[in-house]
C-alpha cells in the first residue's frame, strides 16, 4: 500500500501509488465528475421562450441528490429567497471548479503512466504535485470523501459500527476506501502544512 | 488534538458590528479532517496557526464557529470559498 504523500522539494507533495491504487483514485474522481455534470443545473422552468433563451442563470433550489446537497449547502438557512439567489450565482461555478479539480487528478495519474486499462502487475505510478496542484487534489479528496460518507451514512463517532460490520458487507469495502482517501488527505495536508 | 489551548476572549466592538454586519459560520461535519479544516482557515483567511486551530476546535466541539465578519458581499465570497473547500458554511447576520 502507498505510504501516502510526502513533502516535495521546493513545495508541493509527491506520492507513489500502485497501479491498483491509482486506478481506484481515477475511478473515484471519474464518478465525482459524472455526478457533478449529471444532474444538470436546472433552469428556472419558465414557459416564456424568450425568457428561456435568455436564461443563463443557475439553479435556485437545493439539488435532489444528497451528495450534491452536501457539496452545495444552503447558504441562508432561514431565508429561502436569499438562499436561492446565492445558489443561482454560485452553484454553476462551484460545480465546474469541483469537476475540473477531479479531472486534474485523472489527468495527473494518466500523465504519470496510468494506462487507460490497467493490465500490468507491479506497475507503480509516481505523482509529483506543485503546491497549487496539491491543494486542488486536497479539495477534490474532500469532495470524494463527502460523497462516500453521504452514501454510506457516516456519522460523528460511529467508528465502532464500521468496525463491527461483516467483511462480506459491501459497505465495509466502501468504508475502507473512504478511510484510505482520508489517510491520503491527512498525509497531503501534512506535506503542505506550515 | 488533545492539548487544551488558552482561549482568547474577544470584547464585542460596537463599531465593528456596524461596519461588518454579516458573518461566515462553519458547521461541524463528521467527514472533514481537523488538520484540513485548520489548513483551510490558515490558507484562505491567512489566519495564524493558533487562531486557525482555535476556530477548528470550536467547529469540532461546539458544532459551529464564526470564522469571518464583513459586508454581505464579502461574506458571500467567503461562504462560496468554504463550499469550494468542501466545508459546510452559512451566512449569518451579526446580532
Amino acid at each position: 500500500m502507498s505510504g501516502g504523500f510526502e513533502p516535495r522539494r521546493g513545495g508541493g507533495a509527491v506520492a507513489t501509488f500502485t497501479g491498483f491504487e491509482a486506478d481506484l483514485l481515477r475511478s473515484l474522481a471519474s464518478q465525482l465528475v459524472e455526478l457533478l455534470r449529471n444532474e444538470v443545473a436546472a433552469p428556472t422552468g419558465s414557459n416564456d421562450p424568450l425568457e428561456q433563451l435568455l436564461d443563463f442563470s443557475g439553479p435556485t433550489t437545493e439539488p435532489d441528490d444528497p451528495v450534491l446537497a452536501r457539496l452545495f449547502p444552503t447558504a441562508y438557512p432561514d431565508d429561502p429567497e436569499a438562499a436561492g439567489e446565492f445558489r443561482r450565482f454560485t452553484e454553476g461555478g462551484l460545480r465546474d471548479a469541483k469537476a475540473r479539480s477531479a479531472v486534474l487528478i485523472i489527468d495527473t495519474l494518466e500523465q504519470a503512466g496510468l494506462p487507460h486499462e490497467l493490465a500490468e502487475d507491479g506497475l507503480h505510478v509516481d505523482v509529483e504535485l506543485t503546491r497549487e496542484e496539491a491543494t486542488t487534489w486536497m479539495r477534490s479528496f474532500t469532495d470524494v470523501r463527502l460523497a462516500l460518507a453521504t452514501r454510506l451514512g457516516v456519522e460523528e463517532g460511529d467508528e465502532d459500527f464500521w468496525m463491527s460490520l461483516d467483511d462480506e458487507d459491501p459497505r465495509t469495502h466502501v468504508h475502507d476506501i473512504y478511510e484510505w482517501v482520508g489517510y491520503l488527505q491527512e498525509t497531503l495536508v501534512a506535506s503542505l502544512a506550515r | 488534538m488533545s492539548t487544551p489551548m488558552p482561549v482568547e476572549t474577544e470584547e464585542p466592538d460596537q463599531a465593528l458590528v456596524v461596519d461588518r454586519p454579516w458573518s461566515t459560520v462553519v458547521w461541524n461535519d463528521p467527514v472533514n479532517l481537523m488538520s484540513y479544516v485548520t489548513y483551510v482557515f490558515q490558507t484562505y483567511f491567512g489566519y495564524p496557526k493558533r487562531k486557525a486551530e482555535k476556530l477548528m476546535l470550536e467547529v469540532h466541539q461546539d458544532g459551529k464557529s464564526t470564522v469571518s465578519h464583513g459586508s454581505r458581499e464579502e461574506m458571500e465570497r467567503d461562504v462560496q470559498a468554504m463550499h469550494e473547500y468542501g466545508l459546510w458554511a452559512t451566512m449569518e447576520k451579526t446580532e
